[in-house]
């Protein structure tokens, strides 16, 4: 067990990198040179850095449009992520796939789906790859509460559920999936009960509350390492931004003000600030230090990114499949 | 599923597909499958296979008989009813490091999985920049007659091989049906094999060690001169039917098998287009936009020239697959078409 302090810190940080790329990328947006459509995760910073602080390289994540957070969290580059916004060579996809499909093996991320729900039962297999090869791995499912609805969603529970696999399925629960609020597309029984049909211990939790993040993520991650089978959170956030693109949604009537307002109080970085400050580690100095050098890491990203070259269209046929 | 069984083992009148008297070890397509998985397993441990029923006493027509017994539950492995899902789950398994074989009774389950082959599957490797490959294979059976009707024998091979990054094959005998599916298993790639029922109790000569046909391959299954019968799958049985009877009335006709839909053996047809100089081609599914017509537009657009007649196709009737017998007769066409086709060119 790590020490609690070095735990906070690195919580801290991770969504600073988070929020801080975001915000990053809602400067240079309007540059358009990152011709791609970003799906940001301001505000939802918690959930990620809650659940991958549990994870090895070797344990395996998939993600959705909103890919960003999970990434860095699960310990991606930033320059990667930003050389493939930009579309270029250099990018974890060499360009090919873009913000919505940000993958990096090498980190554990197999890829991300700009299909709802498609990547759930993809985590369902890694988990039935690991429990074939006995490896000790998990694998984490991120999907929204729109992908509740899929059937890819149900069909991935109850598999998971039959075999007990080693997995974790990661509601971030924004309460809209595009403009569309979650009472007008579901009854109003919670997601968590979903998986409580399926006989998966299933919870639902403040998703901006990372340290309630941590606390589930690691008691269902032990639980799938032990082979006792999957665990479904439900994660209860907000997204700051539109659905899409770097502006927000609630000044044209997407969705309601007050609520906004309400959840706009309830920042993740802020409540972890406010909550711990006896505990020292997240001192004055300390947070000063830790965005210079998040500041400085993003600075050196996207300059690199801005400055990369772009695919070659000769090669527009590279990486069908394996023959070419 | 009983009635299938009457009628494929009831049609057979010509029971040993290739040279005649050749040497070796006989095996049905349905034997020839089961081989080939049972090699693959006993090869390779990170090949299983997943399917609905596939531990049943049917085995999936026989094809899977006994490897249950042989390599255990998990190896072979029972599946929910839930295509789609379980396609994802042997797709990010294959993307993690094993080999899955996906089995399905049906070609008309497919479109149930339709997301994850098209959105996910095909494409998984382009999207990452060629860093994860998914080494997934599907098998799916084309069913026909007894009244299976539209939604039981359907032949969707053209509405898969549309999507680059699949791959496509349609074993019509039961060497390609070891050597196409090993090769499959083998090549790391996403693919599909599509085969037929009125094709499992077919034998040939097949060797017993693994051996593996690359798909993309096509095979010149009888030479000719004055005509190429261009095919897959079960059409390839009816040509070769055709061709023997045009060969009694001196018409020499040449067979070309496609095996593979995609990636499609360009060459094999333009070269043997540009010997014969016509060409029926004879597909299991239907005409509109299907692979007949991507055979007639490679020749078009390769070896107009030397066409002396026009091309023709010989397809499935424009419409889902009817119930009654006399409508089925309608519908499938047979080695008797192809005669009268090809006797039209000359
Ligand atoms: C199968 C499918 N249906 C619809 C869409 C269009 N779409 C993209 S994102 C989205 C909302 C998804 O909502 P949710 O799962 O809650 O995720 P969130 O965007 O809120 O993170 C929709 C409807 C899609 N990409 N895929
Ligand atoms: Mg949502």
């Amino acid at each position: 067990m790590k020490p609690v302090s070095e735990i906070l810190i690195e919580l801290y940080r991770t969504m600073l990198r988070i929020r801080r790329f975001e915000e990053r990328v809602v400067a240079l947006y309007p540059e358009q040179q990152m011709k791609t459509p970003v799906h940001l995760c301001l505000g939802q910073e918690a959930i990620p850095a809650g659940v991958c602080i549990h994870l090895g390289r070797e344990d395996q994540i998939f993600s959705t449009h909103r890919s960003h957070g999970h990434c860095i969290a699960k310990g991606m580059s930033l320059k990667s992520i930003a050389m493939e916004l930009y579309g270029r060579e250099t990018g974890c996809c060499r360009g090919r796939g873009g913000s919505m499909h940000l993958a990096d093996p090498e980190q554990g991320i197999p890829g991300s789906t700009a299909i709802v729900g498609g990547s759930i039962p993809l985590a369902v297999g890694a988990a039935l790859s690991a429990k074939m090869q006995d490896n000790g791995r998990a694998s984490v499912a991120f999907f929204g509460d729109g992908a509740s609805e899929e059937g890819s969603f149900h069909e991935s529970l109850n598999f998971a559920a039959l075999h007990h696999l080693p997995v974790l399925f990661v509601c971030e629960n924004n309460q809209y999936a595009t403009s569309s609020r979650l009472a007008a597309r579901q009854p109003d029984t919670g997601i968590a009960a979903k998986g409580a049909g399926y006989g998966i211990p299933s919870r639902e939790l403040d998703g901006n509350d990372v340290l309630a993040v941590y606390r589930a993520a690691g008691e269902a991650l032990g639980r799938a390492r032990a082979g006792k089978g999957p665990t479904l959170l439900e994660c209860r956030t907000w997204r700051w931004m539109g659905h899409v693109g770097p502006t927000c949604d609630v000044e044209n009537g997407c969705r309601p003000r007050d609520m906004h307002e309400e959840w706009l109080s309830r920042c993740p970085l802020e409540q972890l600030r406010i909550r711990l400050p006896e505990s020292g580690a997240l001192s004055p100095d300390f947070l000063e230090s830790t965005e210079l050098a998040v500041c400085l890491e993003i600075d050196s990203a996207f300059n690199t990114a801005r400055h990369s070259p772009d695919p070659d269209p000769s090669q527009i046929l590279r990486y069908v499949d394996g023959r070419g | 599923m009983p009635w299938t069984g009457i009628q494929a083992d009831g049609r057979r009148d010509c029971e040993v597909y290739g040279a005649d008297g050749e040497a070796g070890r006989q095996l049905t397509y349905r034997d020839a499958i089961r081989e080939a998985l049972d090699q693959a397993l006993g090869m390779d441990p990170r090949v299983f296979l997943i399917g609905e029923g596939i531990d049943d006493p049917g085995g999936v027509f026989g094809s899977t008989l006994g490897l249950a017994e042989k390599y255990g539950s998990l190896r072979v492995m029972d599946m929910p009813l839930a295509e789609n899902g379980l396609t994802g789950v042997a797709a990010g398994a294959a993307m993690t490091g094993m080999r899955p074989v996906l089995i399905h009774m049906r070609v008309d389950f497919l479109p149930m999985a339709m997301d994850q082959i098209v959105n996910h599957v095909a494409k998984w490797r382009y999207m990452t920049g060629g860093k994860v490959s998914v080494p997934l294979t599907i098998r799916a059976i084309t069913g026909r007659g007894w009244g299976s009707a539209a939604q039981h024998s359907q032949s969707l091979h053209a509405l898969f091989a549309h999507i680059p990054g699949l791959t496509v094959v349609m074993p019509a005998s039961p060497r390609d049906a070891k050597g196409l599916l090993m090769g499959c298993i083998a090549s790391g790639e996403p693919s599909l094999v599509i085969e037929h029922r009125w094709l499992y109790d077919l034998k040939e000569v097949v060797p017993e060690e693994p051996f593996l046909v690359p798909p993309g391959v096509g095979l010149i299954r009888r030479e000719g001169t004055d005509v190429t019968l261009v095919g897959v799958s079960h059409a390839v049985y009816d040509l070769l039917l055709a061709a023997e009877q045009l060969a009694t009335e001196g018409i020499s006709a040449e067979v070309l098998d496609l095996r593979s839909v995609r990636p499609l053996d360009e060459a094999l047809i333009i070269s043997s287009v540009r010997k014969t100089g016509r060409m029926v081609v004879m597909d299991t599914g239907w005409k509109r936009c299907g692979i007949s017509a991507e055979v007639a537009a490679v020749v078009s657009e390769s070896a107009h020239d030397a066409l002396r007649a026009p091309f023709r196709r010989i397809c499935i009737a424009e419409c889902p697959a009817p119930a009654s017998a006399v409508l089925e007769d309608a519908y499938y066409p047979g080695c008797a078409d192809v005669v009268a086709c090809v006797k039209g060119l000359l």
